[in-house]
């Protein structure tokens, strides 16, 4: 059975043909009525053991515009809260045909359980701090998007993209490196030693500790998420400290290169690491990122479940 | 009843290796006799032909979760899996519900071994009570019910000055205090060794220096007390090398090593089954190195399974919930053979030592148990074939739980027979109880 888990098991060949694809879709979306009957008859399930309201939209809008059915899998109105396990869960929804899962879990790993439980296709959307594959396949559309590049194996090469926050408890930044460095992008990571995961060996990265060093050098400036909580585990003194170090302000806005974009994969804290207006920034593509969202997903529920022989190496 | 066990070479704590035939007559070994020397027709007749006949093993770390938790192991179908695996005597774990804390829990974890038969069940005894790491546990009411070996595993003691006051205590009573080696501090919510893997899978890291930094300060507290103590499952090189050091300065300490942490690294990980989760967590390449040489050059007295069944359920949850924990009794002595005889690093009486008389001598069972193969000693042995090759397969087990780190591995060395007091407890590698 073939999935999407994460993107060291699609390599630069799935990115690069998903990419393809998700252009296709975007010419779908851009018609009138956009909607094609690609996927008709095949459910799409999205099991969300984690809110997020974005994600799951933009997941059951891509396969409507296929014309799937869809089901939801609340977790807060559900039989988990009745102790049901996570297996007898999947084995229920299999039961009912299920084609593709769309599942986002706080805990690392367990789309790669699922895939124990089920023949069905597991689309990982946001696994504990490990992986978020449509989030990074967005991004990368994004990028190739704003710089006009044709998506290939290395059509990201000489591109400079600094990642700003906390890496160690971001999915997003796991899959974001892998994916960026697959198609030959330079990435620096950008966070305090307490925020890095506590072993860099084999992640093809350079670190900076201030955002300072990096805001008028790279071409792609991704701001991650800044909790709340991490003060609390003694990670960051504070968030104005955070804030001092590490921010979008007006001022670092103002030494950003003129070709520079803004990305940031939601939801935003206005205030702790985005200081500043992003509708001011005229490199934000922070809209373009949640547009590119859903031609993405089509593209992942196009590959997975549209074509009897083709589908995701995996 | 009388048993002849014919064609097996004895390896000891006195003798490494000499072809013999053994007669065993009520309870006890009642001759040794050179092979072709006349033995009567016995009741039962063994062969042990190209076998290893040597004193039972002794296990100083077994789960057997009853009372509590019997949907994944009790202490019948845990000594089966003990028996099984050649050993002839377990030391239970206190973490049952209720803990072993009070003479009634360990009178009836005893009980429960005798019932089953399979082989010498020696409760252990809770360092605090309730394993809660506030109140010292009642060693004396618990040394008069038999018990001399003391943990809190699953918990290290976290106050130093506890710590302090139980070594002292305990030194008037003729047992042994063993820590569980883990500074809470600094493992919350970890799910896997602290490392390069852990950074890869997004999972919560639990560094070395976790348990380093405990075993650091027990050495130091039995220097200033003068106190024995054991160590359990080592896993780190540095947890080693400070072992070592102490030993040198001449401190009366111990230590044991499981078979899962000188045999599986962190990377075993990687496709995020539950199996693999355990605690202390399974550490690098560089640390399995470092573990079996403390093994070979005696700084880790003994090879301790940490045998801990869990059910499906528990272990299907996702990893970060899942209970640590794997099986380890019907396998550990083909895992050691495996790792550390055939690549040459240990010889077979190595071996033996670290998983038979050492063990016994920790555990205060060195009465009964680990006694050479000699006339007149309790026939508590094993039979096995250090050559045979088999496949270990997670179905097979005796065990209620299946949480099997090994399953389908080629491993060497099997076990044929088990003796317990006098009884053929496992022929032919079938339990007969």
């Amino acid at each position: 059975m073939r999935h999407l888990r994460s993107i060291p098991e699609i390599g630069a060949e799935g990115i690069v043909r998903l990419l393809g694809l998700a252009r296709n879709m975007a010419e779908v979306n851009r018609r009138p009525v956009p909607k094609v009957p690609a996927l008709v008859g095949r459910t799409v399930v999205s099991l969300f053991f984690e809110d997020s309201t974005r994600t799951r939209l933009s997941f059951e809008t891509a396969a409507r515009r296929l014309s799937a059915d869809t089901m939801t899998f609340s977790v807060s109105t559900s039989s988990v809260n009745k102790g049901e396990s996570l297996r007898d869960t999947v084995e229920t929804l299999d039961a009912m045909g299920a084609a593709a899962f769309v599942v986002r879990h706080k805990s690392s790993g367990v789309p790669w359980q699922m895939s124990a439980w089920t023949d069905a296709a597991i689309v990982n959307a946001g696994d504990g701090w490990h992986q978020h594959p449509t989030q990074a396949l967005l991004d990368l559309y994004t990028i190739h998007e704003s710089f006009g590049l044709e998506p290939t194996d290395s059509s990201l090469s000489g591109l400079r993209v600094a990642v700003v926050g906390d890496v160690k408890h971001s999915r997003v930044a796991r899959s974001e490196v892998q994916a960026l460095h697959l198609l030959g992008a330079e990435v620096v990571l950008v966070a305090p030693s307490t925020l890095l995961p506590p072993d860099l060996t084999g992640w093809p990265v350079t670190v900076a500790h201030s955002i300072d060093d990096v805001v008028d050098s790279v071409d792609v400036l991704y701001l991650l998420r800044m909790q709340r909580e991490r003060m609390n585990e003694a990670l960051v003194p504070s968030m104005s400290e955070y804030g001092a170090r590490f921010a979008l302000d007006a001022r670092r806005a103002r030494a950003l290169r003129s070709r520079t974009i803004v990305m940031h994969p939601g939801p935003m804290n206005r205030g702790i690491e985005m200081q500043v207006d992003p509708v001011t920034l005229s490199g934000s593509v922070i809209g373009a990122q949640v547009t590119n969202g859903i031609s993405v997903r089509m593209a992942v529920l196009f590959d997975l479940l549209g074509q009897p022989e083709g589908g995701l190496p995996s | 009843m009388s048993i002849n066990i014919r064609g097996a070479s004895i390896v000891d704590s006195t003798v490494g290796g000499r072809p013999a035939d053994v007669r065993v007559d009520d309870g006890r070994i009642a001759a040794v006799v050179e092979p072709g020397e006349t033995l009567a027709v016995a009741d039962l007749e063994l062969d042990g032909t190209g076998c290893i006949i040597a004193p039972g093993l002794v296990d100083l770390h077994a789960h057997l979760r009853e009372p509590g938790r019997e949907e994944s192991e009790t202490i019948e179908t845990g000594s089966r899996a003990a028996a099984l695996g050649g050993f002839t005597a377990i030391v239970a774990m206190p973490n049952t519900e209720p803990p072993h804390d009070s003479r009634p829990i360990v009178e009836f974890v005893r009980e429960q071994g005798r019932r089953a038969g399979l082989c010498e069940v020696a409760p252990s005894g809770c360092i605090t009570v309730g394993r809660a790491g506030e109140v010292l546990a009642p060693y004396a009411e618990l040394r008069a019910a038999g018990v001399t070996f003391f943990t809190d595993d699953g918990n290290g003691v976290q106050d130093p000055q506890l710590m302090r006051r139980a070594l002292e205590y305990a030194r008037d009573l003729d047992v042994v205090l063993a820590q569980h080696c883990e500074v809470s501090s600094l493992t919350k919510g970890a799910v896997m060794h602290e490392g390069a893997c852990c950074s890869r899978l997004g999972l919560p890291g639990w560094p070395a220096l976790a348990e380093e930094l405990m075993v650091h300060r027990d050495i130091e507290l039995c220097r200033l007390t003068g106190a024995t103590m054991h160590f359990l499952h080592l896993s780190t090189a540095r947890s080693v090398e400070l072992v070592r050091r102490a030993k040198a300065d001449g401190l009366a300490i111990t230590a044991e090593a499981a078979p899962h942490h000188f045999s599986l690294d962190d990377e075993m990980l990687g496709g995020f089954d539950p199996v693999f989760k355990v605690n202390p967590p399974l550490r690098t390449s560089a640390d399995i190195a470092a573990l079996k040489v403390g093994l070979a050059d005696g700084t880790i007295d003994a090879i301790a399974t940490d045998h801990a069944p869990h059910a499906s359920h528990l272990k299907e949850q996702p990893l970060d919930q899942a209970p640590p924990g794997m099986l380890g009794l019907e396998t550990a002595l083909a895992v050691a053979i495996t790792e550390l005889v055939v690549p040459g690093l240990m010889d077979l009486r190595g071996v033996l030592a670290a998983l038979s008389w050492n063990p016994a001598r920790i555990a205060r069972l060195g009465e009964r148990h680990g006694r050479p193969v000699a006339v007149g000693e309790p026939a508590n042995l094993v039979v096995f074939d250090p050559n045979e090759e088999w496949t270990i397969d997670r179905g097979r087990s005796a065990s209620r739980s299946s949480n099997n780190p090994y399953h389908g591995r080629s491993v060497r060395g099997r076990v044929r027979h088990t003796l317990f007091g006098g009884e053929a407890v496992v022929v032919d590698g079938e339990a007969r109880r």
